[in-house]
């Protein structure tokens, strides 16, 4: 393989594996908010155990979290010089305020937070675990800002001297259509996987745990809900984008689509197969479903991969601009069906959980699920980084969408023996750390959760009573 | 405009070796100096509200030299690629062996994640010192900016040199001196005795090491350097007498002293090329355009004295000294 191939993929493992805790991240620290929220008004037992429960797997999660996302921060000087030297300034201000901005409150309000459970009064303690959730909120909008300046710059002309990237209008940047479109919908997907995950975790403490009393109660249905409004607002919101998406990169939505021919009332396929002795795939169609998708019209025209091959090679010079077209196809495809599998379960489990009723598997769904429950919290974190995959790969040959070629961004002197080294070195120690916090997880998810206020330290004179957890 | 960005980027740099200093060097001792269960947890109890906030000044400083020197931000990573990739790899061993350690109750897990804090926090505190030796005195800088080399020979060669050794040896002495006073400060009983202990005698140690630096490298630096062994020696004299406050303080301006000297060695020039001084990379030359700049600056100074102060809030939340000795 190639220094840029090498360079490629581990930029796609490293990126992919920050964001499995991401979404975990971002919704849980909003859960635990809400969780206190609703202990600190109702003084209920049951949301103060559960606050507990869930900000232990946030603590966890938001651990790896920072750690891999430092690396993340590295990434673009490692091995991406050449496109960190063009789109510096661009992307520097915008990881510089992203730092200042978000990153500090997240990570000295959750200690706060954490070590501050029996030193700050309960109404400031409670402040200390939204401005967390807010910071995540913040920082997930600044950096998706920045990708959405890759996949429809804006804001930025070209410095015919240097041929680099100048920033014009940092507004611009931040007001992207793009990121407008992409932080609602990322959002939500990350409340489906956050909430999956308490729904899974509910469900497990009825049937394993001694936890017949209150808490797993509260965990499924908190979770149910919000998987299901995050379903809802994922493809309302999934609509929206797309519409963007085909506006400022046409072809991305053609491959999606594996749309060759320009077509009017283009259907939707839902699912192909290459059948054997014939030219084209056999497909399960929608009809005129992808028209309207694209543009809200369902007789309007969809424009297809030859045609805008032959219009980018004219505007760009000769080249192949086309994606990867099965990857677009069935990434897109399995982003949206693993989030509307993990949706209607979450359906399933508030009506079989409804008006207080419980949760015996009376026939054979309910043993199903059971049995597969450990796949629920898989599908929203696999639909998300499905839809990544997608958004990626079928920007390609480009970085910068027009602009800049990824070809073009790699560091320019790095060797395949250095990368092979740094690659096996991230497998090997973010292998380990993915089964050590799965095996936390599963510790926590099982353990009885602490109260969450401590009683405060006895003597308050000289030393502090340790907290249990250190 | 540059030369006042400059001015923060190594401000940054400063404070996240200032601060991370004393979490690799508690990080390291947790294990010596804790000889059980409890207070080993006690140890580490003392940076678990910080650690992270400390950190993020990494990502400030990072940050603000991607922003506003994006060719310096380009070289210095590439050039060093897998040193800092190792780097970065212990840092995630730290961070998350600091974070795991008390959210399961078994004494085989707690130990797992104690000697993982230890083995990283002083592979992390030398590599880090070995990358500032060899970026003071510089990289192998075509014209273009690049490190020019093959194999891995070309990012890990800089590694095996005395600069770096030198570097790596002083961030190991430095982070755990901080350590070894911080904990004199934030912790009592056993722990806080054995810290007193083996302050005075790291900090000996150091003012013996950067004063043979000092002769060795002559001149300027060399001034700056007996400045550091000084203060070295302030700080063996504050933990020998208690003066835990003062040795603490010592410590860390020795640390700063230090850091600064590395960041502004050659001014104007950032990173030195050590095949032409042609290539070498400015202030100037790195700088990114007055606009992006304006937009840090206005960023920085809306957001920056907020951020001093909430941290500020936080030390002092936990101000308090962590007890090592068994509550009854
Ligand atoms: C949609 C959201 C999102 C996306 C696309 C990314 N991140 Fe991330 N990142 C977060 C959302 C987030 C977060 C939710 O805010 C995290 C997760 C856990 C945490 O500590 O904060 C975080 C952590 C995190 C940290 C550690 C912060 C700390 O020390 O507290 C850094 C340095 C980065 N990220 C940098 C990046 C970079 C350079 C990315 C692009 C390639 C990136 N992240 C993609
Ligand atoms: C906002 C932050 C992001 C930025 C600035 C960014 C930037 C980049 C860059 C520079 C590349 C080039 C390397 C390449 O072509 O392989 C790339 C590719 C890629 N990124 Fe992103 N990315 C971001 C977010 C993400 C996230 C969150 C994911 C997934 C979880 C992701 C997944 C990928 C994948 C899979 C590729 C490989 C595409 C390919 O090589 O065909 N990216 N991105
Ligand atoms: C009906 C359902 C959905 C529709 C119509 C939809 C639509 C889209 C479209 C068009 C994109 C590409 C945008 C781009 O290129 O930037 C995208 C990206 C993405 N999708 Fe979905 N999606 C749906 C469901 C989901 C689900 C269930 C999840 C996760 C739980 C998810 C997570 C993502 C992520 C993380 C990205 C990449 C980030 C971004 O660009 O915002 N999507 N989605």
């Amino acid at each position: 393989m190639t220094a840029l191939e090498l360079s490629r993929l581990q930029f796609a493992v490293v990126t992919v594996y920050h964001y499995l805790f991401v979404p975990l991240s971002i919704s849980l620290s909003a859960l635990t908010a809400g969780l206190q929220t609703a202990f600190w008004r109702t003084g209920d037992d049951r949301y103060g155990r559960a606050t507990m429960l869930v900000g232990k797997l946030l603590m966890a999660t938001f651990a790896v979290g920072v750690v891999t996302g430092l690396v993340q921060e590295f990434q673009f000087g490692l091995s991406w010089s050449a496109f960190a030297q063009y789109y510096g300034d661009v992307f520097g201000p915008t990881l510089a305020i992203e730092g200042m901005l978000a990153f500090f409150l997240e990570a000295t309000f959750l200690g706060l937070w954490w070590f501050g459970r029996d030193r700050l009064r309960p109404g400031l303690h409670l402040a200390t675990i939204w401005v967390v959730a807010i910071g995540t909120l913040i920082s997930a909008y600044v950096i998706l800002a920045a990708n959405a300046f890759m996949q429809h710059p804006v804001g930025a002309a070209i410095d015919p001297g240097t041929g680099r990237a100048v920033l014009g209008s940092f507004t611009a940047l931040l007001t992207n259509p793009v990121v407008v479109a992409s932080f609602p919908h990322t959002i939500a997907g990350a409340f489906m996987a956050g909430g999956a995950l308490l729904l899974a975790i509910g469900l497990w403490r009825r049937r394993a745990t001694a936890d017949h009393g209150p808490t797993w109660r509260v965990l499924a249905r908190v979770g149910a809900w919000t998987t299901l409004v995050g379903g809802a607002a994922v493809s309302l919101t999934g609509d929206v984008l797309g519409k963007v998406m085909t506006e400022v990169q046409p072809m991305k939505m053609a491959a999606a689509e594996a749309l060759y021919e320009t077509t009017s009332h283009a259907p939707f396929s839902l699912f192909a197969v290459q059948l054997p002795g014939q030219d084209a795939p056999w497909s399960l169609d929608v009809p005129w479903l992808l028209s309207f998708l694209a543009t809200g019209d369902p007789t309007a025209t969809v424009q297809g991969i030859d045609d805008l091959q032959a219009q980018y090679a004219a505007q760009f010079g000769p080249g192949d601009y086309t994606p990867w077209i099965p990857v677009a196809y069935w990434t897109f495809r399995l982003m949206i069906g693993l989030g509307v599998v993990a949706t209607a379960v979450a359906a399933y489990v508030l009506w079989r959980t409804r008006k207080g009723r419980d949760f015996e598997p009376a026939w054979f769904a309910d043993r199903w699920l059971l049995r597969f429950l450990w796949v629920l919290p898989v599908l929203p974190t696999a639909a998300a980084t499905f839809g990544w995959l997608f958004t990626e790969t079928a920007r390609q040959p480009w970085l910068v969408f027009g602009l800049f070629q990824t070809r073009d961004g790699v560091s320019p002197t790095l060797t395949p023996v250095e990368l092979i080294a740094s690659l096996a070195g991230f497998a090997l120690v973010y292998g380990v750390l993915a089964v050590v916090w799965a095996r936390l997880v599963l510790h926590v998810s099982r353990a009885e959760p602490a109260p969450l206020h401590p009683a405060p330290a006895a003597d308050d004179t000289a030393a502090s009573v340790l907290e249990p957890s250190y | 405009m540059e030369i006042l960005w400059f001015g923060l980027a190594v401000l940054c740099w400063v404070l996240f070796f200032a601060l991370e200093g004393f979490d690799f060097g508690v990080g390291m001792l947790a294990g010596v100096l804790g000889r059980d269960d409890h207070e080993r947890g006690a140890a580490i109890r003392t940076v678990g509200p910080v650690w992270d906030g400390n950190e993020v000044w990494l990502v400030a400083a990072i940050g603000v030299t991607f922003a506003a020197f994006p060719d310096w931000y380009a070289a210095l990573l590439s050039g060093l690629y897998l040193p800092l990739v190792l780097a970065l790899l212990t840092l995630a061993a730290r961070g998350v062996a600091i974070e795991f350690r008390g959210k399961v109750d078994t004494p085989a897990w707690r130990r797992r994640c104690e000697r993982t804090l230890a083995v990283s926090s002083f592979l992390t505190a030398g590599l880090f010192g070995a990358v500032v030796g060899v970026a003071t005195t510089g990289l192998a800088l075509d014209p273009a900016g690049a490190v020019v080399g093959n194999g891995l020979e070309r990012t890990l060669g800089p590694l095996v040199s005395w600069p770096a050794a030198t570097g790596a040896v002083l961030g190991v002495l430095a982070a755990l001196l901080q350590g070894a006073t911080f904990l004199g400060l934030r912790t009592t009983g056993p722990v806080r005795e054995r810290a007193r202990r083996v302050a005075v005698a790291t900090a000996a140690l150091a003012a013996v090491v950067v004063g043979i630096v000092a002769l060795l490298v002559g001149g300027l630096p060399a001034l700056t350097a007996g400045v550091v062994a000084l203060l070295a020696v302030v700080t063996a004299l504050a933990a020998a007498g208690r003066h835990e406050g003062a040795a603490f303080a010592a410590a860390t301006l020795g640390v700063v002293g230090a850091v600064v000297a590395a960041f502004t060695a050659h001014v104007p020039v950032v990173l030195p090329s050590t095949l032409d001084p042609a290539s070498s990379l400015t202030i100037a030359g790195a700088a990114a355009s007055p606009y992006a700049l304006t937009v840090i600056t206005v960023g920085a100074v809306l957001i920056l004295p907020g951020v001093v102060a909430y941290q500020a809030f936080s030390y002092w939340v936990f101000r308090r000294r962590v007890a090592s000795e068994r509550v009854a």
